[in-house]
């Protein structure tokens, strides 16, 4: 159901809504948002045709602060959302956000099986590693050895989960690493990802200014792949770049060519009572 | 009573071919004129184990188990010991069995009946890969009379991916079969012509349902496998893209939930299907349905329960959870079949009402109805379609949870230019937007709260019949015996009235006084151990009356001598 009106041009501003982020000052998600706005401005997509969709998280309430359509449902299950709209509706640019903790622990499920499935979107994870919304608790990217999140006060002790790793084995299509301090280049990773087919996963570095303070120096620390790593298709030079890169390369780290997930939504029946046919004695 | 009937059962060991059985004298049965229908039980094993094919044949439409059966026919003698409960017999009901078959495993169980051989085994073997269950085919037909014709063009249908070669085979059998039963008993020929001049279907529970969410209107199916709900994805899976619709098989329930709930924000009328199991783990999202106002049907083919129960049986004990499941204040609808015909209104008319109020429906349908194919009349047409309501033009603001005054505000729907909102599951305001002020949250719980209570539901809410001062309450599948039950007293003279529940959420309790006016004696009767019916009859609604409960669990289903017995007994100690 497309718009008849006329597509203008609209300013990243325009994406916006009037709502005021409920985040705190200096968050990353400030930046990502800022990103978002951008790629949709730049790609001429009209807000109307975006939807955006989320759990959980303080980086989940992103729809609301986007002149979008969008979804803020349960935490850990944006991507199963994402899915049945995108797979009932194809025409709709959908784009799902969230953080480590939804992404990756409680909706750990559908993150694995939508990589699997490669429906055509995009999936913004903005990764601070800490359950910030629940006031600091150790997520599944956390460090191990990290001792200030109340529940695992010597530390969580087990090894982190590797997303982009873990995305690239289990089937998406496209997987980029960001840094949210750096908007416009995040702004133009979202512009591929969300124009490759398929399932295009963009991890966010963006720091929890409250919880995890140090992270205000990931932006010294993270720096752009090499040039002939980026956006390699062959998924062996890509899992070896992700599992050994220590997480600090930035940019398109994979663009495949996987077949994308979408069921043709056209009827070969005229008239529905030919079902009874099967029943009739 | 003009009606005829014949109850049979098949039993056998894993890999018989009961259901097989079963399934060609259910068809053959149908194509003489018989209505009727085959309940299935079996145990967990996905091979072997005993599985009993229960059949019904009457001269005219039948919803209820008999209270007895006239025929058993066991493969091997020992597999009946299984089904001694279910399968009721008398001094004159007929046992044919092989007494040569399954030597090792014991013979027939102590049950009444008059006991006949019939070498199947030696039967079969007299015809290359010949089976044992298609002699047995051939002896029942003989006995109650069914045509070679109807016999064999059952084969070719039931058995057409199997190949010419197997038909043929079963086609020598079943003769093999046709002359051995000359030395059984022959069963009383009725008269079926009356039948075969209306249209009639065979259609199980689950394909029913299926039918009626195409019908209603349903374009996306997401679910996770369960028994005993799969036959009807199975069958949405092959049906929903010849309409332009699709089935996903999701990663799990919580998906399948959210992703019928993303499509449906799309705009595409959604469903679900699962069990027990299932529906506890959709229960958080399906509150995530009710806040965010999206439309969705949630049909639960439910089992005996708690945890994985017996999977494979038929309970009415998911009333709990689909009535309170849901955590805060989340007013839904739930609703429940009253017949395997019936799943196909009910599940039309669920798709229509989710869709008229954006809200979700629970549809309640068991493994009895699911499961159980019949031979019934066409069911009657219907017009209840999805029809949402959707903003044609936007002012300058639009309000997706306007408050107005029948609580169902207009939705957009993506690609609509101006329509934009975030659905969402923390509590808003008019606009959408997140609120935590106390007047959003009153004023939003109390319009989610009034579009479903005021909704008009017409006389589709419950199936009223009789006026007796003596009335049966019941739901669900245990309606079949209950209302045979009420018919037979109906015939003697004896006036009991019938109140089914199609609609169980939200209450109707107008309805319900005008139902109970005059009702002295009130019998419960539901499928729980715990009487779930009964307890939420006593929460939603005044009873008024003496109230009896009649329950009991699952898996045994009801019979409508025992109904008559209960009713019996409370009038005989009442002196009257």
């Amino acid at each position: 159901m497309s718009s008849d009106t006329l597509q203008v041009q609209l300013q990243p501003k325009e994406y916006k809504s009037a709502v005021k982020p409920v985040w705190c000052p200096g968050c990353g998600d400030f930046g990502v948002l800022g990103s978002i706005t951008k790629a949709l401005a730049g790609l001429h997509i009209q807000p109307e045709n975006v939807a955006i969709i989320s759990g959980i998280g303080c980086s989940s309430r992103m729809p609301t602060y986007l002149n979008t359509y969008g979804f803020h449902g349960v935490h850990g299950r944006a991507l199963a959302l994402a899915t049945g709209l995108k797979t009932a509706r194809p025409d709709i640019t959908v784009i799902a956000t969230g953080g480590d903790g939804d992404g990756f622990s409680i909706g750990g499920n559908h993150f694995l099986h939508t990589c699997r499935r490669n429906p055509n979107m995009t999936y913004i994870v903005m990764d601070n590693q800490v359950y910030g919304m629940t006031k600091g608790q150790a997520s599944p990217t956390t460090e191990p050895n990290w001792q200030k999140g109340k529940l695992t006060p010597a530390g969580t002790g087990i090894n982190p989960f590797q997303p982009l790793a873990i995305a690239l084995a289990s089937g998406a299509n496209f997987i980029a690493r960001c840094s949210s301090s750096d908007s416009n280049g995040t702004a133009r990773v979202l512009m591929q990802a969300i124009e490759h087919p398929g399932f295009s996963m963009v991890q966010v570095l963006s720091p929890c200014v409250t919880f995890r303070p140090e992270q205000r120096e990931w932006k010294n620390r993270l720096i752009p792949a090499p040039e002939e790593m980026q956006a390699t298709s062959d998924a062996a030079e890509a899992a070896r770049l992700l599992l050994t890169d220590e997480g600090v390369y930035t940019g398109i780290l994979y663009k495949g060519n996987r077949p994308v997930y979408q069921p043709k939504l056209e009827s070969s029946m005229e008239n529905i009572a030919e079902f009874e046919e099967e029943f009739r004695i | 009573m003009n009606r005829q009937s014949l109850s049979i059962a098949l039993t056998g060991s894993g890999g018989s071919g009961v259901m097989t059985t079963g399934s060609l004298l259910l068809e053959a049965a149908s194509r003489s004129g018989w209505y009727g229908f085959m309940s299935r039980s079996s145990g967990p094993q996905i091979r072997g184990g005993e599985a009993a094919a229960v059949i019904r044949l009457a001269t005219e439409p039948v919803e209820s188990p008999d209270d007895s059966f006239d025929l058993v026919l066991a493969i091997d003698p020992a597999s009946l010991n299984r089904f001694v409960a279910e399968i009721p017999l008398r001094e004159d009901s007929l046992i044919v069995t092989d007494s040569a078959a399954g030597r090792r495993s014991g013979g027939l169980p102590e049950v009444p009946g008059r006991v006949f051989d019939l070498p199947m085994q030696e039967l079969a073997k007299t015809v290359q890969g010949g089976r044992p269950n298609m002699i047995a085919l051939g002896a029942i037909a003989k006995m109650i009379g069914l045509s070679e014709a109807s016999i064999h063009s059952a084969l070719e249908k039931i058995l057409a991916s199997k190949g010419p070669d197997i038909i043929e085979t079963s086609r020598v059998c079943v003769q093999a079969g046709l002359t051995a039963g000359t030395e059984l008993p022959i069963f009383d020929q009725p008269q079926l012509d009356g039948a075969s001049a209306l249209e009639r279907w065979s259609v199980t529970g689950n394909e029913a349902a299926g039918m009626g969410a195409i019908r209603g209107g349903v374009r996306f199916v997401a679910a996770y496998p369960i028994t005993p709900a799969t036959e009807l994805l199975e069958w949405l899976a092959s049906s929903l893209p010849r309409v332009g619709g699709v089935l996903v098989q999701a990663e799990d329930e919580l998906a399948s939930i959210n992703q019928i709930i993303g499509a449906s924000f799309g705009g595409t009328p959604a469903l679900t299907a699962t069990s027990g199991p299932g529906l506890a783990l959709m229960t958080e999202s399906i509150g995530l349905a009710v806040c965010s106002e999206v439309p969705v049907v949630i049909m639960d083919v439910m089992r005996c329960g708690p945890s994985t129960g017996i999977a494979t049986k038929s309970e009415q004990s998911d009333l709990n959870i689909a009535l309170n499941g849901l955590h805060g204040d989340a007013p839904h609808l739930v609703l429940a079949p009253t017949s395997v015909t019936d799943c196909l209104f009910t599940t039309q008319w669920a798709v229509h009402l989710a869709e008229a109020m954006q809200t979700p429906a629970i549809v309640l349908s068991d493994q009895s109805l699911g499961q159980t194919r019949a031979i019934v009349e066409r069911p009657a047409d219907v017009s209840f379609i999805a029809k949402r309501l959707v903003p044609e033009q936007f002012e300058d603001s639009y309000y997706r949870y306007a408050v107005g005054e029948s609580g169902v505000s207009p939705m957009s729907v993506p690609g609509q230019a101006g329509g934009q909102y975030t659905a969402d599951g923390l509590e808003h305001n008019q606009a959408g937007v997140p609120s935590s002020m106390p007047e959003d949250h009153y004023s939003q719980l109390e319009k989610r709260e009034r579009k479903i209570n005021d909704f008009d539901y017409g006389q589709h809410w419950a199936d009223l019949e009789g006026s007796g001062s003596t009335a049966v309450i019941t739901w669900g599948s245990a309606t079949g015996p209950v209302r045979e039950a009420l018919s037979r007293l109906r015939e003697q003279g004896n006036d009991v009235r019938l109140i089914s529940l199609r609609l169980l959420a939200p209450e109707r309790p107008l309805e319900m006084a005008e139902a109970l006016k005059g009702v002295k004696r009130l019998l419960v009767v539901e499928q729980s151990h715990s009487r779930q019916f009964h307890r939420y009859l006593r929460s939603a609604y005044d009873l008024t009356t003496e109230v009896r409960v009649f329950n009991r669990p699952g898996p045994l289903p009801f019979r409508p001598d025992e109904i008559i017995q209960q009713l019996a007994d409370w009038t005989g100690e009442a002196g009257t």
